[in-house]
C-alpha cells in the first residue's frame, strides 16, 4: 500500500512540475515543449549546457572540444576538491563550461555554454581556458563565437588565478576583434561580477534572456553601499537594457533565429 | 587569540614606541648638557628596542598581517609616488562622457626625461579626501578616463605605468547604472590593444576587478607587503563560513600575498620595501620603486610596437592552472 502511494507520487512528479517563479503546477510535456519557459508567467527556467545546446544549434551538429582538461585545486583551498567532485557527479560534466564547434543553419560557429548548476558557473582556470580557446577558434577560423553566460562570478577557490582569467578572456576578445571574427554573448540568469566585468561585456553583440539577473556586485552589496531607493527591477535584463549595456532581450524560442541572423549578417571578415 | 582588525591596532606597540621616541628627542633639544647625555642614551636604547621589535614583527608576516600593512593609513599612495618618481606630472581629468572620478588619477609625466603616461588608484589622507576619492573605489568614469589616457599614450608612443591600490571598484547603484562592469572590461581591452610598453605595480591593495581593470602589463610587479586578491578576505569569509570576522583565515586560504603571487608565476617580480614597510620610510620606498620601474621598462623600450602587444597576449594566455 505504501509502495503504491510512492509510485503514484512518482508518476505525478513525472507528469507535472511547479514553476520556480509563479509556483503554478505545469504539465511537464508542455513545459519541455516550451523550452522550459513557464506558459503562465513566462519565467525562463535555468538550463544545463546540454539542453541549451540542443535548443540552439543545428540538430546533432555540436562537437565538444577541450575535454582533455580539468580543474585542479592548486591552492589546496578548504573544501574545493570535494565541491568539485560533487559538482562533477551532479552535472556529469568536468566543469561549468561546455565548449566546442556547432552549426547554425549549416554555418560553423565556435561555441561555449556555461552551466550555473556547476558551482554557480564560477570562472576558474578551466572555464577561463575554455572561453579563451573558444574565442581563439573563432579568430583562427574567422567564424562567429557564441558564448552563453551563466555565472555568479570568479571562482574564489582559485584565488588570484581566477582573477587572471578575467584578463585572459578579455585578451582573447581583442584577438577576435583584430581579425574580424564576430563575438556574440548571450546573458542568461545570472550573469554577474567577474564574468560580466570581463569578456562578456565587450562582446560585439550582447543578447539576454528575459529577466536574467545581470550585475557587478551582489544586490545586497549594492544596497548596502547606497542609501537611495533601489528600483524594483534593479540588475534585471530589462533594467540593464534601459541603461544601454545590452543590445536586445530575446525570448528563448526566438534565440536560435536571432543568433543565426546575426551570424549571417556579421559574417566574419573573409 | 583574537586577530587585530586594523593596522593601527596591530602596530600599536610600535606606534607607542615611536611616539615615546619623538617626545624624548624633543626633550633632548631643550635639556641641559648633563640631562641630554642621559636622554640620548635612553633614545639609543629605545631605538634598538624598536628595531628589534620591527625585525621580529616583519620577519614573517602572516597573509592577514600583509593585508593590514597593505591597508596602513600612512602607507605612500599613488600621488606620493608620482611626485617622488616623476617630474612635470600634469593631471588630466574627466572621461569626456559623464564626469571626473577622483579615485583614479593620471596624466603625462617624465621619468628621468622619458615622457610616460602614469595612472593609479588614489586613496585619501583625511576624511574629506577619502570621501572625495571614494576610498579609491573607482566608478565607471575612472576606468573610462583610464581608457582615454591609455589610448592617448598609444597615439604619442608613451610607455604606460599604472599603480594599483584599491579595495574594489565602486559597487553602488550609480556605478551599476553607468556600467561599471563594461568600464572595467573595456579598460582591460584597451590595455591589450595598445602598442606601447606597460608596467603595472600593485602598491597596496590589489582588490579584484577594480584592480585588474588598470592592472594589465607587459611586466607586473608587486611591492613586498602589498596584496592581490580575487575577493576581499572578509567577503570570502562571509561566503565560506558566514562570518566576515574570519578574514585572517580567508587571507591564508586565498594566498593573496606578493610572495604567493610570484610563486604561482602570476607576477614578474617583488619590489623590496624599506625596513618596517613602505610607510616607515616613504622616500626609500619611492627610490626602490623607481629603480624597479626603470629596470622593468628598459628592455621593453627596445621592443617593437607589435611585439609588445603580442608579448602581452602571450603573458596572459599562459595564466591558469589546469590538469
Ligand atoms: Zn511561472
Amino acid at each position: 500500500m505504501r509502495l503504491g502511494v510512492r509510485r503514484r507520487e512518482q508518476r505525478f512528479q513525472d507528469a507535472f512540475l511547479q514553476c520556480a517563479s509563479c509556483r503554478k503546477t505545469l504539465f511537464r510535456r508542455e513545459f519541455d515543449q516550451g523550452m522550459m519557459v513557464c506558459p503562465n508567467c513566462g519565467h525562463h527556467h535555468r538550463l544545463n549546457a546540454k539542453t541549451r545546446i540542443e535548443y540552439t544549434f543545428d540538430e546533432g551538429s555540436f562537437v565538444e572540444e577541450d575535454t582533455d582538461i580539468q580543474s585542479v585545486d592548486t591552492l589546496s583551498f578548504p573544501d574545493y576538491q570535494s565541491k568539485l567532485d560533487q559538482a562533477i557527479s551532479k552535472t556529469g560534466q568536468p566543469d561549468g563550461i561546455v565548449s566546442g564547434m556547432a552549426k547554425l543553419e549549416e554555418n560553423p560557429v565556435a561555441v561555449a555554454v556555461s552551466d550555473f548548476g556547476f558551482m554557480g558557473g564560477s570562472m576558474g582556470s578551466l572555464a577561463g581556458e575554455k572561453i579563451t580557446r573558444t574565442l581563439e577558434r573563432a579568430a583562427d577560423k574567422k567564424i562567429p563565437a557564441i558564448v552563453f553566460c551563466a555565472s555568479g562570478g570568479a571562482r574564489m577557490q582559485e584565488g588570484l588565478l581566477s582573477l587572471m582569467q578575467m584578463a585572459k578572456t578579455t585578451a582573447a576578445v581583442e584577438r577576435c576583434r583584430s581579425v574580424g571574427a564576430p563575438f556574440i554573448a548571450v546573458f542568461t540568469d545570472p550573469t554577474m561580477a567577474g564574468v560580466l566585468a570581463s569578456y562578456a561585456s565587450v562582446a560585439d553583440v550582447i543578447l539576454s534572456e528575459p529577466r536574467a539577473l545581470i550585475g557587478f556586485a551582489g544586490t545586497r552589496v549594492s544596497k548596502q553601499a547606497q542609501v537611495v531607493k533601489i528600483p524594483d527591477d534593479f540588475q534585471t535584463a530589462e533594467w540593464v537594457l534601459r541603461h544601454g549595456f545590452i543590445d536586445r532581450i530575446v525570448p528563448r524560442r526566438e534565440m536560435r533565429d536571432t543568433l543565426s541572423d546575426l551570424c549571417r549578417l556579421l559574417g566574419g571578415r573573409k | 587569540m583574537t586577530q587585530p582588525k586594523s593596522w593601527k591596532e596591530w602596530e600599536k606597540p610600535l606606534i607607542e614606541l615611536d611616539e615615546a621616541l619623538a617626545k624624548l628627542r624633543e626633550r633632548s633639544v631643550t635639556a641641559t648638557e648633563e640631562e641630554r647625555h642621559k636622554i640620548d642614551e635612553t633614545i639609543k636604547a629605545s631605538e634598538q628596542r624598536r628595531d628589534k621589535y620591527i625585525e621580529k614583527k616583519y620577519a614573517n608576516l602572516t597573509p592577514w598581517e600583509k593585508v593590514l600593512v597593505a591597508r596602513a593609513e600612512p602607507r605612500p599612495y599613488t600621488l606620493d609616488y608620482i611626485n617622488a618618481l616623476f617630474t612635470n606630472f600634469i593631471e588630466l581629468q574627466g572621461d569626456r562622457l559623464f564626469g571626473q572620478d577622483h579615485a583614479i588619477v593620471g596624466g603625462p609625466a617624465a621619468l628621468d626625461g622619458q615622457p610616460v603616461m602614469v595612472l593609479g588608484h588614489q586613496k585619501g589622507r583625511n576624511i574629506q579626501e577619502r570621501q572625495m576619492r571614494n576610498f579609491a573605489m573607482s566608478k565607471p568614469e575612472g576606468y573610462r578616463k583610464a581608457i582615454r589616457l591609455f589610448q592617448m599614450a598609444d597615439r604619442f608612443s608613451m610607455p604606460i605605468i599604472t599603480l594599483v591600490d584599491t579595495p574594489a571598484a565602486d559597487p553602488g547603484v550609480e556605478s551599476e547604472s553607468r556600467g561599471i562592469s563594461e568600464a572595467i572590461a573595456d579598460s582591460m581591452l584597451a590595455m591589450f590593444e595598445v602598442k606601447v610598453p606597460i608596467v603595472s605595480v600593485v602598491i597596496g591593495e590589489g582588490g579584484s576587478g577594480g584592480a585588474i581593470g588598470i592592472g594589465i602589463g607587459n611586466t607586473v610587479l608587486m611591492q613586498e607587503h602589498s596584496v592581490y586578491s580575487v575577493i576581499p578576505p572578509e567577503g570570502c569569509a562571509a561566503i565560506l563560513w558566514r562570518d566576515a570576522s574570519l578574514g585572517p583565515e580567508a587571507s591564508a586560504a586565498l594566498r593573496l600575498t606578493a610572495q604567493h603571487a610570484l610563486e604561482m608565476s602570476l607576477i614578474d617580480g617583488i619590489i623590496p620595501e624599506p625596513f618596517g614597510g613602505a610607510h616607515r620610510d616613504p622616500i626609500e620606498a619611492a627610490t626602490l620603486l623607481k629603480e624597479a620601474v626603470q629596470k622593468a621598462l628598459k628592455p621593453l623600450l627596445k621592443q617593437k610596437p607589435d611585439a609588445l602587444k603580442a608579448a602581452r597576449y602571450s603573458r596572459y594566455r599562459a595564466l591558469g592552472k589546469i590538469g
